[in-house]
């Protein structure tokens, strides 16, 4: 069976990555390509940038950056953040990203994900879902959760698959830096109703709740950025943690 | 010299940046002499079989690929394509090896997805191109079909059903993952490959 993933997340801004302490093994923990080599050779099995760029200028840095990850990672990464066509999507695929990851776009417009996905695979399309649990039901929001939409977490995760995602990045905005764990009984819900990889994002705080996300929660991949960039645990200590009870990761 | 066979099917770029990694030198042509006289081929690509198939037919690449002599590795659809045929756009391929692909059948409740997407050991590890590679070790796998284990398997993977994660008939060689995405145990496959 397939190993279950730990994907260190980094937020990048006009080029560098903003989150993080001074690891002793770097020289300049801002510099995204350092940081990733660094979280590559601890076992990472994937990584995640995330461009949080407003400006047309970061933008482009990112896309210089994504050439640079590309020559110098081994292993694959998603890049994220800002896309809304299909032009950005190819613009990242030339960069040599692997795979990008979608969110507010395709709420707007869900043809994206069929566009993107009929053109350069499934396996290059990330749908990232960003809910929130209102009266009982996971409504789908976006902006870092301010807006609410009208979609159903479920409805909406199983039309992504339908429309060609190949894997659901799901945050619940509930559970998300408050370092109390994830929603598990939701994300196994989930898990049962697709066929498509998930990865779970946001609320880890320590290694058992990601131990229960993987778990009990029945999640492919686990995302996290603080619990690594703050020096709390490495991905290798992480993974040797999680291998004592049971997981299966790559060591 | 590596002849990186361009046939259109996305991104060639991962593949460029390993063999660089490495420090092998490459080009990326679709040029029938280029090819043939090259001392390692590559044959890469993402993409779906049929049209896969049918770009590598327009460029009259199918008999150039059949005849070379030298080393030739396919990854990931380059596997397939070398294939019999494939499920996928009902393909018929190259007929090097001398299997089927077939599409995994998704199993959430057993854990079973598709696209078959992260890491998975290799087993039953029998030949020079895995000199130095445990049993067991683990790369990287994205796909949603697989070659069934074969007489040419040399490697085998599992997803709800054990598979072929390489192949190799003569000097052609097949590897369902993807050697360029797969950290250091990737690098030393490439590194074999280029020592054969």
């Amino acid at each position: 069976m397939v190993a279950k993933r730990i994907i260190p997340c980094l937020d990048v801004k006009e080029g560098r990555t903003v989150k993080g302490i001074n690891f002793l093994s770097l020289q300049d923990v801002g510099d995204a390509v350092e940081l990733g080599r660094m979280y590559a050779r601890q076992g990472a099995d994937e990584l995640v940038y995330l461009d949080i760029s407003a400006t047309v200028e970061g933008r482009n840095t990112f896309t210089s950056l994504v050439e640079r990850i590309a020559s110098n990672i081994n292993i694959p990464f998603t890049v994220g953040g800002g896309i809304s066509t299909i032009e950005d999507a190819a613009r990242l695929l030339d960069a040599g990203a692997d795979k990008i990851s979608i969110n507010s776009a395709a709420v707007r417009n869900p043809q994206l994900i069929d566009e993107i996905a009929s053109k350069y695979g499934s396996q290059f399309v990330v749908l990232a879902v960003d809910a929130k649990l209102i009266d009982g039901v996971w409504r789908i929001t976006t902006h870092g959760g301010r807006q609410l939409t009208d979609k159903e977490l479920f409805s909406w995760a199983r039309e992504g698959q339908e429309r060609g995602a190949g894997e659901i990045l799901f945050t619940s905005m509930d559970h998300d830096g408050t370092r109390n764990g994830y929603p598990c009984d939701t994300f196994a819900a989930l898990a049962s109703e697709l066929s498509i990889p998930i990865i779970a994002s946001g609320g880890a705080g320590c290694v058992g709740d990601i131990a229960d996300v993987l778990s009990k929660g029945k999640a492919d991949a686990a995302l996290a950025a603080s619990i690594f960039h703050y020096g709390e645990i490495t991905v290798e200590a992480l993974k040797r943690e999680l291998q004592k009870q049971n997981i299966k990761v790559r060591l | 010299m590596i002849a990186i066979v361009d046939y259109d099917t996305g991104n060639l770029r991962s593949v460029c940046n390993a063999l660089d990694r490495i420090g092998a030198e490459y080009c990326v042509t679709d040029n029938h002499d280029i090819i043939k006289n090259a001392d390692r081929v590559l044959l890469p690509g993402v993409g779906e079989a049929s049209s896969a198939m049918q770009k590598l037919s327009e460029r009259g690449l199918c008999d150039v690929i059949r005849g070379l002599k030298q080393p030739v590795l396919g990854i990931c659809i380059g596997l397939q394509l070398m294939c019999r045929s494939s499920e996928e756009g009902n393909a018929r391929c190259l007929g090097i090896f001398d299997a089927e692909v077939r599409r995994f059948t998704p199993s959430p409740a057993d854990g079973v997805k598709v696209p078959h997407m992260g890491w998975n050991e290799i087993r039953n590890l029998q030949s020079p191109l895995f000199k130095g590679i445990d049993e067991g070790a683990f790369v990287y796998f994205v796909h949603s079909f697989a070659a069934d284990v074969c007489g040419g398997t040399i490697a085998t993977s599992c997803n709800g059903r054990e598979f072929a994660a390489a192949i190799n008939k003569d000097n052609f060689y097949g590897a369902q993952f993807h050697p360029e995405k797969s950290g250091a145990v990737g690098e030393c496959i490439l590194k074999n490959f280029i020592e054969l």
